[in-house]
């Protein structure tokens, strides 16, 4: 306890040093428990996921998992996988082939191409389109993006593959371009003044020298991309339907993971049919395929930090 | 040097330098590109919603006839959320990056939190709604409440918190912790009265950001299973609710029936990016009149 001596000599005992002094070894533990959270989450989602999955996968045997048959709500139902990874890889493919050259000339063009001044225009806004929610991507591909190619396509149907990967594909390129642009603002000066001095053209010193030195950041800005791509869930759902069908033909309906996952809850899957494990089954299967692409991208970027550091 | 040798070496750096044009007009157009594409968005939304965004809109109740639909209620449900996600991830982010930079350096503890923290960010929100359905709706017997929906959100956004906070509380300045335990502050003290208040700044503005993200989010509310139909508005935490987000989808899906809704989901949309935009103004005005050097 703290005593205080005054000049009238009398004790005084100051409560507020006590309660610091208690609070000091209590908060501690507080914060311990708070920070718990963020472990207690990913072992609630991994044991959410798997305790529902398993019971999916006690039901259905693998050889119809991995079937092109997909039909849940059939008098008897067929729970093949293949139609919904068929319909997320085609749509993450679209938004890649749009994000990856875009956005990598967006980095070059920040990073080598253009004075300090428009960089620092362009890359907040660019950073505004990374805020946008999905949801807004869905009505502009659903209702202004697919009414367009239907005109230049006329076989295309009002739910396509196409629509929703070009969008998806826009809605990616922030990330590309601002971690791509990281990657490349982080290779030295002095290998780019190295190049123009032996008289390389600036396309020559960004193609020849700062790519080839940032290429780790800019792979895992691509795979970040494409983790992105095969997670994201409402411009898809909205834009690409609900079709189980496997097939390529990119003009029409498909239903990707999460599609699928959307449109069974939102309607009613009965608790404890098979129709509602198998809402965990695909959920597993797209949390390990994003957490697969995830710790590659972070991999990537951990190994190019420790060569540039 | 002979003359075709000088001739070859002209024609070359010809070839060079018209490479090199083209291919910084490519990157400009490239970087141009996303930008107009953002504004044949915002355009695209702005028209659609002129004529039905007015205050009729902004105070009715929603309604089967768009003619009478408003969103009142819908406002009031993302608000509503906001009112969950503000403490929970305010106390709880907080709290983790205090512990994770003050108390827990170089500890194993650390590292698992922050390895869990970068790969919940990297999670697909849709997975958040089937951890919210399973654990909020079905196993707490929240339902589809605003309650069960803030919870989800608000767990969705912490890896955001967390990292931001963390920041703002690493770019506190040692010589303020070393002052105050100099003048015989205890630990708890230094935190709460000095690194916590200098990174105050940070601190919100990496939270007002996450509050921007959640209330844009739909898919995690969409999974939760709130219902698409005429809701009244909630009049507590625990009532059935629609969002702005989950309001835009289910009008968006039901343009195929009535085309009329694409304008009121325009209106909606116009409605969220204005909250939103609010937001991260807000959040900057604070980085700017706040945010300290040292």
């Amino acid at each position: 306890m703290a005593i205080l001596h005054t000049s009238t000599g009398k004790h005084h005992r100051i409560p507020s040093v006590t309660r610091g002094r208690k609070l000091d070894r209590l908060m501690p533990l507080v914060l311990l428990v708070a920070s718990m959270v963020p472990i207690l989450t990913t072992f609630g989602i991994v044991i959410t996921l798997a305790a529902d999955a398993w019971r999916f996968f006690a039901v259905v045997p693998l050889s119809e998992v991995f079937s092109t048959e997909l039909a849940p709500l059939r008098a008897e139902p067929s729970f093949g996988i293949l139609p919904l990874v068929n319909g997320t890889v085609l749509t993450s493919l679209i938004a890649m082939l749009v994000a990856i050259p875009v956005g990598l000339g967006t980095a070059l063009y920040l990073s080598e191409f253009t004075s300090n001044r428009v960089r620092k225009i362009i890359k907040p806004i660019i950073e505004v389109i990374a805020g946008v929610p999905t949801i807004v991507y869905g009505y502009f591909a659903y209702s202004f993006v697919t009414p367009l190619l239907i005109k230049l396509l006329p076989g295309l149907g009002a739910k396509n593959v196409l629509s929703p990967g070009l969008v998806m594909g826009v809605m990616i390129i922030p990330i590309v371009a601002s971690l791509s642009e990281d990657a490349m603002n982080a290779v030295q000066g002095s290998l780019r003044e190295g190049a123009y001095a032996l008289g390389s053209t600036r396309f020559e010193v960004a193609g020849k020298v700062v790519m080839p030195a940032a290429m780790s950041g800019i792979i895992a800005s691509f795979v970040l991309g494409i983790s992105r791509a095969v997670g994201e869930t409402m411009i898809v759902s909205i834009a690409s339907g609900s079709s189980k069908r496997f097939s390529f033909d990119i003009t029409q309906s498909m239903q990707t993971m999460t599609g699928y996952i959307v449109e069974f809850t939102s309607g009613d899957a009965a608790s404890g049919t098979t129709g509602y494990y198998s809402l965990y089954a695909v959920g597993l299967l797209l949390f390990i395929f994003t957490l697969i692409l995830n710790l590659v991208s972070q991999a990537i970027t951990r190994r190019f930090r420790l060569r540039a550091g | 040097m002979n003359m075709p040798a000088k001739q070859a070496l002209k024609r070359r750096l010809k070839r060079r330098k018209r490479l090199d044009l083209v291919m910084r007009a490519l990157s400009f157009f490239a970087a141009v590109f996303s930008l107009v594409v953002l504004a044949i968005v915002l355009y695209r939304v702005v028209v659609q919603s002129i004529g039905w965004l007015n205050i009729k809109f902004l105070t009715g109740t929603l309604s089967m006839f768009p003619e009478k639909a408003g969103i009142s209620g819908v406002i009031l449900g993302s608000l509503l959320l906001m009112v969950i996600v503000i403490p929970v991830t305010l106390i709880l982010g907080v709290a983790t990056a205090v512990y994770l930079e003050e108390y827990s350096r170089r500890s194993v503890l650390r590292s698992v939190v922050q390895t869990a923290i970068a790969n919940l960010a990297g999670v697909p929100s849709v997975i958040f709604g089937l951890l919210g359905l399973t654990v909020f709706s079905r196993f707490l017997g929240l339902g589809s409440s605003i309650l069960a929906g803030g919870l989800t959100l608000s767990l969705l956004v912490l890896p955001l918190v967390v990292v931001s906070s963390s920041e703002a509380i690493k770019a506190v300045p040692l010589f303020l912790r070393d002052a105050s335990y100099a003048l015989g502050a205890t630990k708890w003290t230094t935190t709460w009265r000095v690194v916590l208040p200098t990174a105050m700044p940070g601190i919100l503005t990496g939270n007002i950001l996450a509050l921007s993200r959640a209330i844009g989010e739909t898919a995690p509310l969409v999974v939760l299973g709130i219902p698409a139909l005429i809701l009244r508005s909630p009049r507590s935490l625990l009532d059935d609710f629609t969002a702005l987000p989950v309001q835009i989808y289910y009008w968006t899906l039901d343009t195929v029936l009535t085309p009329e809704y694409a304008h009121l989901a325009a209106a909606t949309i116009l409605v969220l990016l204005v909250m939103m935009f609010v937001l991260n103004g807000s959040a900057i005005v604070i980085r700017r009149k706040f945010a300290r050097r040292y």
